[in-house]
């Protein structure tokens, strides 16, 4: 790892001003991302700023009919809050799913939605349940979040204070794992909300987390794994690597959207939608 | 450099450090705490798992400057030298449940913070799920998972947490 110049800052403000005075510098919370790329030198931030001690950044709380999920949430505390469970119950076993446990005890939300790895979890569970992702500037809505590849809109002294879930009916996540990195092979989040029905794909696409509107508007008829059969995705756009090929993977996206929808019609409509 | 503060294993640490030092280094080589070993150092293995707070963390992706502040327990501090071990580590003993016994820290420490998490009465499925994150390349992880339950069991009649 390279040299850098730490700073530990009290506030979001505070956050903020030293990424503005600090060129190329980075926001850091549970490192689980950064940490390893640092490590292998594929970057270098001069200086990292420490979210981790800025007070009243983790918490998780309903707001009207919005789960609201602060930034610094370990995937352990979501996993395991009554209050995902309750709400949300998809986004707790997504929490869930994240690594391992010592790995959910140090990973944060904020810190996954801001890498925007590909091959991600919560990417998916935002686009499918339509999240509104909060920063210190402005409220985004995950289509103009995305920006493909490990990118985002956040500007560089942006910093995402928490994450606002409107409750869906039903909504389920399947994961299909990469044996060796716990990573989405590909991972598959169906919504079903009160005015449409969302499935929103992860680790497939060469742009990043998206939508198959084909399905979509199949389940919003029907929702029901029935309304799925026959239909499939295109391979084109979707990445092929040594753990499988696009076709694979377009062959998955189908699998695994119904098994989605198998498992959201299981559960019981939530209470608070 | 950066001055941290912190507590390892129940003692009161000061230290001045170059911020890019890992938690595991600065236990290692500061410390000499060398019973936290580094195995991947990727994050994957989990022969670096230390408790921070009380929660497992893999030290090889945790900077020692973010300790600052606060409780770390490594694999020394679960029993005092010259004391009987710890149950987990008695389990481990007894029950064969290491073979070179490179990963056996990051496993002990995981099951410890397991019991904490899920109690004394661990199903083999949830051991086996909860090891996740530790590689052992030795036993075939039979071993381990029976010393894991037995344990958790014998943790309940001690005095060592």
């Amino acid at each position: 790892m390279y040299e850098f110049k730490y700073h530990r800052p009290a506030t979001v403000r505070q956050a903020a001003n030293l990424l503005l005075k600090n060129e190329d510098a980075k926001v850091i919370a549970g490192g689980h991302t950064l940490l390893p790329v640092m490590k292998q030198r594929l970057a270098s931030p001069p200086h990292l700023v420490d979210l981790s001690h800025i007070e009243g950044l983790d918490g998780i709380e309903m707001k009207g009919r919005s789960l609201v999920i602060g930034a610094t949430a370990t995937h352990n505390s979501v996993a395991n809050s009554a209050i995902v469970g309750e709400a949300i119950p998809a986004l707790a076993e997504l929490a869930g799913l994240i690594g391992d446990p010592a790995v959910r005890h140090k990973g944060t939300i904020g810190g996954s939605l801001a890498n925007n790895d590909p091959t991600a979890d919560y990417p998916a569970a935002c686009l499918a349940l339509g999240a509104t992702i909060v920063t210190n500037k402005r409220r985004l809505k995950p289509e103009e979040f995305f920006q493909g590849l490990f990118t985002t809109s956040l500007e560089s002294d942006e910093i995402i204070t928490k994450v606002m879930f409107p409750v869906p009916k039903k909504a389920a996540y399947i994961k299909f794992r990469n044996q060796a990195s716990r990573y989405a092979l590909v991972g598959v989040f169906v919504a079903k909300r009160p005015s449409d029905v969302r499935v929103a794909v992860t680790g497939a696409g060469s742009e990043g987390v998206f939508r198959v509107t084909s399905f979509e508007e199949a389940l919003k008829k029907r929702f029901s794994p029935k309304a799925l059969d026959g239909m499939t995705v295109p391979s084109d756009g979707l990445n092929g690597d040594l753990h499988g090929s696009a076709e694979y993977r377009a062959h998955l996206i189908a699998v695994l959207a119904r098994r989605a929808v198998e498992a959201a019609t299981a559960k019981p409509d939530a209470s608070v939608a | 450099m950066a001055k941290i503060s912190l507590v390892v294993n129940g003692n009161p640490v000061n230290a001045n450090i170059d911020p890019r030092t890992l938690l595991v280094q600065f236990l290692r080589e500061n410390l000499r705490l060398t019973g936290t070993h580094v195995g991947c150092d990727t994050s994957q293995c989990g022969a670096c798992v230390v408790h921070l707070d009380g929660k497992a963390v893999k030290a090889c992706t945790t900077l020692a400057v973010m300790a600052d502040g606060h409780e770390v327990r490594t694999i020394e501090g679960l029993a005092a030298d010259g004391a009987p071990l710890h149950p987990m580590q008695e389990a481990f003993r007894e029950h064969h449940g290491l073979q070179c016994g490179f990963c056996t820290p990051g496993m002990i420490m995981t099951a410890v913070d397991l019991v904490h998490r899920k109690g004394h009465d661990l199903s083999d499925h949830t051991i086996r799920e909860e090891l996740e994150g530790n590689l052992c390349r030795c036993t075939g992880y039979q071993n381990i998972v029976q010393s894991i339950a037995a344990g958790a069991k014998a943790m309940a009649k001690s005095d060592l947490a």
